[in-house]
């Protein structure tokens, strides 16, 4: 297999990948790493460092479409990129030390662990709104504009966001991902945001958060050049017809085989990640 | 925290960041795009070699050296190029809401943004080697 047809092929996975990922919500970026890693037999280390360039693409690109709907809390999303981005700086340190066995099994647990959550689907916040002291002081409170006008709410929890925020950023760093199941555990659940506008804002987040442990790759010589364009131009054109595709609706059939493939490729991301051969 | 109406909405400002990013995006890609020509014509039919770690020269892992690498028409270095922009643009987004907030007097989230950005420009600028 030659360079041209290996780029064919890589960039028509990535856009497959991204495809899904956008149609089941579920994030193109997790199933990038284990796609190059295990289909196509690049060391971790360059599938890691291509699949963060494509993270930080669609990121992006998604804001094109959630800008206009006004969800995103731009304050809430500043406040804690500060946990994230000093994650993804550490994130991206440890990966330079530990072995990439380590990361494998690491990375397949992640994997788990977003299958799980992708068929569990989003509980809703059904406790009280009370305004959280922390959150008014930082001016975090804000309304997003719902069918009759705008909604006001709190968020809560500010500590416990913030640290589970700073794993997300972690994460993100070391396996070259969004993160978004993290995030979506600390926004939705903890800090309790209502579900659009944490959606949005974490989208926001994962640009810069990924930007973070960017540099860092880049400047180790992770990013490969000739890997990571079909990676990033295939996941960025399959975002952009997977989110067209199908706005609103989410198919459940979909989301549920998209989350049986990640179940499989977690375990394995884990069992090469043992037996040494990633 | 002042009760006047600041000079530029929050809404207005995520606007103008999600034009920021869109623009980002296209330009990096096209810059690939053209990368990846070049590079293809060139070394389309060698056999690729990602199964065991080299890391980059030197020239493509350094702002400088991408910069010094792409001007010199190299595939890899033009698609390095567009991939740096394309890590830029997050970086700018930051930077933008610095400015933002300077306008809005919003001396908490001048600082929140300050470290934000900081953080960003030290790994690029190769402060986590």
């Amino acid at each position: 297999m030659d360079i041209a047809l290996f780029s064919l092929l890589t960039f028509l996975g990535s856009t497959t990948a991204g495809f899904l990922g956008a149609l089941t919500g579920l994030g193109g970026g997790v199933v990038i790493v284990p796609l190059l890693a295990l289909v196509f037999g690049v060391d971790i280390r360059y599938a890691i460092g291509a699949s963060l360039v494509s993270v930080i693409a669609t990121s992006s690109g998604a804001a094109a479409a959630y800008v206009k709907e006004g969800f995103s809390n731009i304050r809430l999303g500043m406040f804690l990129e500060m946990a994230t981005t000093f994650g993804a700086f550490l994130g991206a340190a440890l990966a330079g030390m530990i072995s990439t066995r380590i990361i494998a099994v690491i990375f397949g647990m992640v994997l788990l662990y977003s299958a799980y959550l992708s068929v569990r689907g989003h509980p809703g916040a059904g406790a009280v709104d009370v305004p959280d002291f922390l959150a008014n002081s930082l001016r975090l409170d804000a309304a997003y504009p719902g069918s009759l006008g705008l909604v006001p709410y709190h968020v809560h929890a500010i500590p416990t966001g913030f640290s589970l925020m700073f794993l997300a950023g972690t994460l993100s760093g070391l396996l070259g991902i969004g993160s978004g199941a993290v995030k979506v555990l600390a926004m939705d659940q903890a800090m309790r945001v209502p579900f659009k506008v944490s959606t949005t804002t974490s989208n926001f987040m994962i640009g810069v958060t990924a930007a973070a442990s960017a540099g860092v790759y880049l400047n180790r010589g992770y990013i490969d050049p000739g890997l990571a364009m079909p990676v990033m131009l295939g996941v960025v054109l399959g975002s952009l017809a997977g989110s067209r595709v199908l706005v609103s609706s989410r198919p459940r059939l979909l989301r549920i085989i998209f989350a049986g493939v990640i179940l499989i490729l977690g375990f394995e991301m884990i069992y090469n990640g043992i037996t040494g051969r990633l | 925290m002042d009760d006047k109406k600041p000079a530029i909405s929050d809404a207005r400002i995520d606007e103008l960041i999600g034009g920021l990013l869109i623009v980002g995006v296209v330009v990096s890609s096209l810059i690939v795009l053209i990368g990846a020509g070049l590079y293809l014509k060139r070394h389309g039919t060698q056999l690729p070699n990602y199964h065991v770690f080299y890391g980059e020269p030197s020239g493509l892992r350094s702002v400088s050296g991408i910069i010094k690498e792409a001007s010199s028409f190299s595939g890899r270095g033009i698609i390095q190029f567009g991939l740096l922009l394309l890590i830029a643009t997050p970086v700018m987004r930051v930077a933008f809401a610095v400015v933002a907030f300077i306008i809005q007097r919003d001396r908490i989230y001048v600082g929140v943004t300050l470290i934000v950005l900081s953080v960003l420009l030290f790994s690029l600028a190769g402060g986590g080697r």
